[in-house]
């Protein structure tokens, strides 16, 4: 588990890499380019650019991306 | 964030599904459909045939039932006659539904018996390695169509609609917000409801038919995607290898279990 905290917006992006599976989607279809592929894995490289999009979480077929928008949290909560 | 384990087995994790696989996100916006309607974990029972789709039922928290190959619409029809209380919910993969179960599949249809078909459409035997399907395009490649398929494939959709279908849909995993919100108008629809999602397989089709990594496959779809509105005035030359999506069907038909029912209330009367 490796998690990560926005700088201009309040996010937090966690990538469970033991589910992980490098499939690179969320790398490629990010429209900010806040992901990379490290070691075969997605790894949150530009956090300030994230604008809490949740694109990467609503494609990623493994489960292993979680984006918290944490302005919302209270909302979003489930 | 959407909160996916309460919903999930999650021992059963990672998934089996290859890298890239389109079923995870099918997964993902089915759940969040489910949520949405706010139906409780023991009034949902999820039912599935055989195939890597299939495997699916395995993974959610749910009343499951993983069945033999082809015949998860039996199984279904049988609970739902038992128990029209469940939600009943089939997974099904586009060989297990319409070659080996497309008998059940059209007369589950023509009975428009209160069940939801998530049919994941790959175009291919995903499990056993890339034999050709029922809706494998003319000219692609699998492993038993080494030159390319010569015979035609079906429209599953259509199939659905003509056997009467009360409510048909057609989506992307590109499109996953609209994929969930067809989804969820399946579960609340009285009778018979297809959604026939295409989720890419990179390993047992993309790679034979050189169709790129898994994003170059999904962003394919995007490309390709018409909606049906814009659809009804092109021609089938223009419409050629196009995907049409959106809702094909949402109609008003007696219910085979409402009718049973109504057979049963009946009777007692007369008693
Ligand atoms: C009676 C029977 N016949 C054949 C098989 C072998 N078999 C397993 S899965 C499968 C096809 C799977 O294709 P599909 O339903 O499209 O699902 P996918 O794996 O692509 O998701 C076949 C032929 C079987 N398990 N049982
Ligand atoms: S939430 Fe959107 S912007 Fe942020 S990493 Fe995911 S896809 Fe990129
Ligand atoms: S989409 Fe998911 S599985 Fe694929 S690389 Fe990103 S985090 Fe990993
Ligand atoms: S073989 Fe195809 S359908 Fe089966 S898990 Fe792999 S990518 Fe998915």
């Amino acid at each position: 588990m490796s998690e990560q905290k926005a700088k201009k917006k309040d996010v937090t992006i966690t990538i469970n890499e033991a589910w992980c599976k490098g499939c690179v989607i969320c790398v490629e279809l990010c429209p900010e380019s806040v992901l990379e592929m490290r070691s075969g894995k997605a790894k949150v490289a530009h956090l300030d650019q994230c604008s809490a999009c949740m694109l990467c979480e609503l494609r990623c077929p493994d489960f292993a991306i979680v984006v918290v928008d944490n302005s919302k949290v209270d909302q979003s909560s489930e | 964030m959407f909160n996916y384990d309460q919903y999930l087995r999650l021992n059963k994790f990672p998934l089996i599904w290859c890298s890239g696989c389109g079923d995870g996100i099918v997964l993902k916006s089915m759940l969040r459909a489910i949520h949405k309607l706010g139906i409780n974990k023991d009034e949902m029972c999820m039912v599935s045939g055989i195939g890597c789709s299939s495997r699916l039922t395995g993974y959610v928290d749910f009343n499951t039932l993983h069945t033999t190959h082809g015949r998860a619409l039996t199984f279904a029809t049988g609970i739902k006659m038992a128990n029209p209380k469940l939600h009943v919910v089939v997974v099904t993969g586009d060989g297990d539904a319409t070659a080996i179960g497309g008998n059940h599949y059209i007369h589950a249809a023509r009975r428009n018996i209160d069940i939801t078909v998530i049919l994941f459409n790959n175009f291919i035997y995903g499990m056993t390695g890339g034999q050709v399907s029922p809706t494998t395009p003319k000219g692609k490649r699998a492993s038993t169509a080494p030159y390319g398929n010569f015979e035609n494939a079906f429209n599953i959709s259509g199939l659905a609609q003509a056997a009467g279908a009360s409510y048909v849909a057609r989506a992307t995993v590109y499109n996953a917000v609209q994929l969930e919100k067809y989804i969820q108008r399946a579960i609340e629809k009285k009778g018979f409801s297809l959604v026939e999602v295409l989720s890419p397989c990179p390993t047992a089709y993309g790679r034979r038919n050189r169709e790129g990594t898994p994003v170059d496959m999904i962003l394919h779809q995007k490309e390709n995607s018409i909606p049906v509105s814009k659809a009804e005035s092109m021609t089938p030359e223009e419409l050629e290898g196009k995907i049409i999506t959106g809702v094909l069907v949402d109609t008003e038909r007696p219910e085979c279990r409402t009718e049973y029912q109504r057979l049963i209330d009946h009777l007692k009367e007369e008693k």
